[in-house]
C-alpha cells in the first residue's frame, strides 16, 4: 500500500482554506501512488471539523480529540502515533506558519526526507516536487528517492476539494505525554488595528522596498492624496517601522480587494501577492522587468518610481 | 548563558540572470548575509548587551567565501564564530534538512547553548525547516516564526510571540533550552560600526570538519535531488505603458481616470 496521510490546518475554531487544498493534493497523490487518502484532524472541535471536511476522495478521517488550539508537541506526538498505526508512504502538511512549526519536527523524528513549500506534486515510481527558489525568481523540480517522505504544500496552489464524500470518521486515541510538552500557548492577539482599515479602500497606493528611504514615503503619501487613495505597503516597509502594521498587505498582514491597486516599488513576493491578487485592477511600477509583480499586474510601467510618481502626481494635481 | 545563532550566507540573483543547468551562472549571484539571520543576530546581540553573562556564538555551514559574511556577524557583536566545512560537504550536491540537523546537533552537543536562534528561512532555497528540525534532533523546545521575545533567564523560559497569518499573533511560553526561528521585523538590525569591523578581524572563526564533529561522511547522502531549474513561465497579461516617465505617467493617468480614480 502507498497511502497518503494529510494533516489538517485550523485555527481558533476555523478550518483554514489550505485544509481543503490538502485534500485535493492528497487525493491526486494517492491516485498516482495507487493508495488511499486519510486525513488527520488534531485538536479543536474535531467532530465538527471532520464532518465539514468530508469531501470527495477521502478514505478515512482520523480525529485526535486533545486540546482546543494548535500545539506543536501535541501534533508531533499525534502524527507519530498515527504513523505507527497506519504506516503511510506520504505525509502531507500545510506550509502554513503552524505547519512549519511541526512538520520539520515530525519528519526529523520519523527520519523522513522533507521537502517544503511544494507548488506542484507528481508521482511516477518516485515523487517529484516543484518549488521556487531565490524569492520566486526560478522554479525547480526535486525528486525524492526514499519512502516514506514528508511534504508541505503552499496555500492557494491547489483547488479546494468539493463534493460530499463518504469517508469513515474514526476517533483515534493518543495518550499525549504531557511531560514531553515544552511549550504552552497562553493567548492570541489581533494586531494591526487602528485608525485606517485598508480593506475598506476602493483605491490603494501601495509602497514597497523600492522606496529605499523612510523620508521618501512622503512621495507616495502625496500620490495617495492626489488620487484620493489610501496608502498601504508591503512587509519590509512595516518591518523597518516606516508605516504601522495596519497598512501591511500580505499573508501576515491584510488581504485586500480594492477596485484599483497600485504597487509601487513592490517586487511581488508570494506572501505579498497572497494579500492583493483579488484586486480588480492591478497597476505596477517597478524598475525590474523580471519582477513577479508584472505576472499578475494588468497594467505596468517599467521605470524608476522616483521619475514616474512625481509625473503622476503632476497629472492629478493640475 | 550561551546563545547560538545560525548564520547562513545566501546568494541573491541579479536582474537578467542566466541559468547553467540546475544552477544560476555565478556571474549573476551576489553573496550576502541571509536577511532573516540578520534579525536573529540582532536578537542575540541585544540579549548579550542586556546581560553580561550571555555569550553569543554564531555557527555557519559554508565555504571559506562565507567568512566575509561571518565577519559581518562578528562585527555586529557576535563573540566568536564556528564554520562547519570540509571536502565532503563541498562535494555534496545538496545539503538537505536531515543533514543540516545532524551538523547543527553535533555543534549543539559540543557548545551546549541555552538558546539557538535562526532566521525563519533562507532566501536562496526557502525551506524554512532547519531550525525546527534541529530542535527535534537536539531534544530542545522550539517556536517557529517569532516576532517578539522576552527572555526570563532565571525561570528558564522564553516568552515569545509567533506571527501567524492575517495579523494574528500567538503568545507562547517555551522552556529552555530552545530553538527560536526569528521573523523579520522583530527588531532593527544594526549596521556594523567601524570599530566593530576592526574588532571582528581579531575574533576567532573556528573551522570544524565532519571528523572534528564526530560525524560520518554518510550524513551528507540525500535522497533529494535537484533535477531541473528554469525560469517560471510568465502568465503575464500586463499592458505596459512605454515612453519616458512623463509619457508613461500621462497614459497611466488616463487609464486611472477611466477607472474613476481621483474623480472627486
Amino acid at each position: 500500500m502507498s497511502d497518503v496521510l494529510a494533516v489538517i490546518d485550523h485555527r481558533r475554531g476555523q478550518l483554514r482554506d489550505v485544509s481543503y487544498e490538502l485534500i485535493t493534493a492528497g487525493a491526486d497523490l494517492a491516485d498516482a501512488m495507487g493508495g488511499t487518502l486519510a486525513l488527520a484532524v488534531i485538536s479543536g472541535d474535531v467532530d465538527q471539523f471532520a464532518e465539514t471536511l468530508d469531501r470527495d476522495g477521502i478514505d478515512t478521517i482520523y480525529t485526535v480529540d486533545h486540546g482546543e488550539e494548535f500545539n506543536h508537541d501535541v501534533y508531533v506526538q499525534s502524527i507519530e502515533a498515527l504513523y505507527d498505526e497506519l504506516a503511510p508512504t506520504a505525509l502531507l502538511m500545510p506550509n502554513s506558519v503552524n505547519g512549519l512549526d511541526y512538520a520539520p519536527a515530525i519528519a526529523e523524528r520519523l527520519g523522513m526526507p522533507l521537502v517544503t513549500d511544494a507548488i506542484e506534486l507528481s508521482y511516477d515510481e518516485t515523487l517529484t516536487v516543484t518549488r521556487e527558489m531565490y524569492g520566486s525568481k526560478v522554479e525547480t523540480t526535486v525528486t525524492v528517492s526514499e519512502e516514506p517522505f514528508a511534504v508541505t504544500v503552499r496555500g492557494s496552489e491547489w483547488a479546494k476539494a468539493e463534493g460530499t464524500g463518504g469517508a469513515t470518521i474514526e476517533p483515534f486515541e493518543v495518550s499525549v505525554d504531557e511531560s514531553a510538552m515544552r511549550s504552552t500557548v497562553t493567548g492570541f492577539e489581533e494586531v494591526g488595528g487602528g485608525d485606517v482599515d485598508i480593506t475598506d479602500a476602493d483605491v490603494l497606493v501601495s509602497v514597497g522596498r523600492g522606496i529605499e528611504e523612510e523620508e521618501n514615503i512622503e512621495l507616495v503619501e502625496r500620490l495617495a492624496d492626489a488620487l484620493g487613495a489610501t496608502l498601504s505597503s508591503s512587509r519590509p516597509i512595516v518591518d523597518n517601522g516606516w508605516l504601522p502594521k495596519n497598512r501591511q498587505v500580505g499573508q501576515s498582514g491584510k488581504v485586500v480587494t480594492p477596485d484599483v491597486y497600485i504597487a509601487i516599488g513592490i517586487s511581488g513576493a508570494v506572501q505579498h501577492v497572497a494579500g492583493m491578487k483579488g484586486s480588480e485592477t492591478i497597476v505596477a511600477i517597478n524598475t525590474d522587468p523580471d519582477a513577479p509583480i508584472f505576472d499578475i499586474a494588468d497594467y505596468g510601467i517599467i521605470g524608476d518610481l522616483f521619475d514616474v510618481v512625481p509625473a503622476l502626481i503632476a497629472e492629478f494635481d493640475e | 548563558m550561551k546563545v547560538l545563532v545560525a548564520v547562513k550566507e545566501v546568494a541573491t540573483v541579479e536582474e537578467g540572470f542566466e541559468l547553467d543547468g540546475t544552477t544560476i551562472d555565478d556571474r549573476y549571484l551576489e553573496y550576502d548575509l541571509n536577511e532573516w539571520d540578520d534579525y536573529a543576530i540582532e536578537t542575540g546581540v541585544q540579549l548579550a548587551e542586556a546581560d553580561d553573562d550571555i555569550e553569543v556564538v554564531s555557527v555557519s555551514i559554508g565555504p571559506e567565501r562565507a567568512e566575509e559574511t561571518i565577519r559581518m556577524a562578528l562585527a555586529k557583536g557576535v563573540d566568536r564564530a564556528i564554520r562547519v566545512w570540509d571536502d565532503t560537504l563541498a562535494e555534496a550536491e545538496l545539503l538537505d534538512v536531515r543533514t543540516k540537523a545532524e551538523l547543527f546537533e553535533a555543534v549543539i552537543e559540543a557548545e551546549a547553548p541555552d538558546m539557538v536562534l535562526t532566521g525563519v528561512q533562507a532566501h536562496d532555497d526557502s525551506f524554512g525547516a532547519t531550525g525546527v528540525a534541529v530542535a527535534e534532533a537536539a531534544g530542545f523546545g522550539h517556536a517557529a516564526v517569532v516576532n517578539a521575545l522576552d527572555l526570563d533567564a532565571d525561570a528558564g523560559t522564553a516568552h515569545v510571540r509567533r506571527e501567524l497569518e492575517g495579523g494574528v499573533e500567538e503568545l507562547t511560553d517555551v522552556e529552555l533550552p530552545a530553538v527560536l526561528t526569528i521573523q523579520t521585523g522583530i527588531n532593527e538590525p544594526r549596521y556594523a560600526s567601524l570599530r566593530g569591523i576592526r574588532m571582528a578581524q581579531r575574533k576567532e572563526i573556528d573551522v570544524q570538519t565532519l571528523e572534528d564533529l564526530g560525524l560520518d561522511a554518510a550524513i551528507v547522502d540525500s535522497p533529494i535531488e535537484l533535477t531541473a531549474m528554469y525560469e517560471p513561465e510568465s502568465e503575464s497579461n500586463v499592458e505596459l505603458f512605454d515612453g519616458d516617465a512623463d509619457a508613461a505617467a500621462g497614459n497611466l493617468a488616463t487609464l486611472l481616470r477611466e477607472k474613476g480614480v481621483g474623480a472627486e
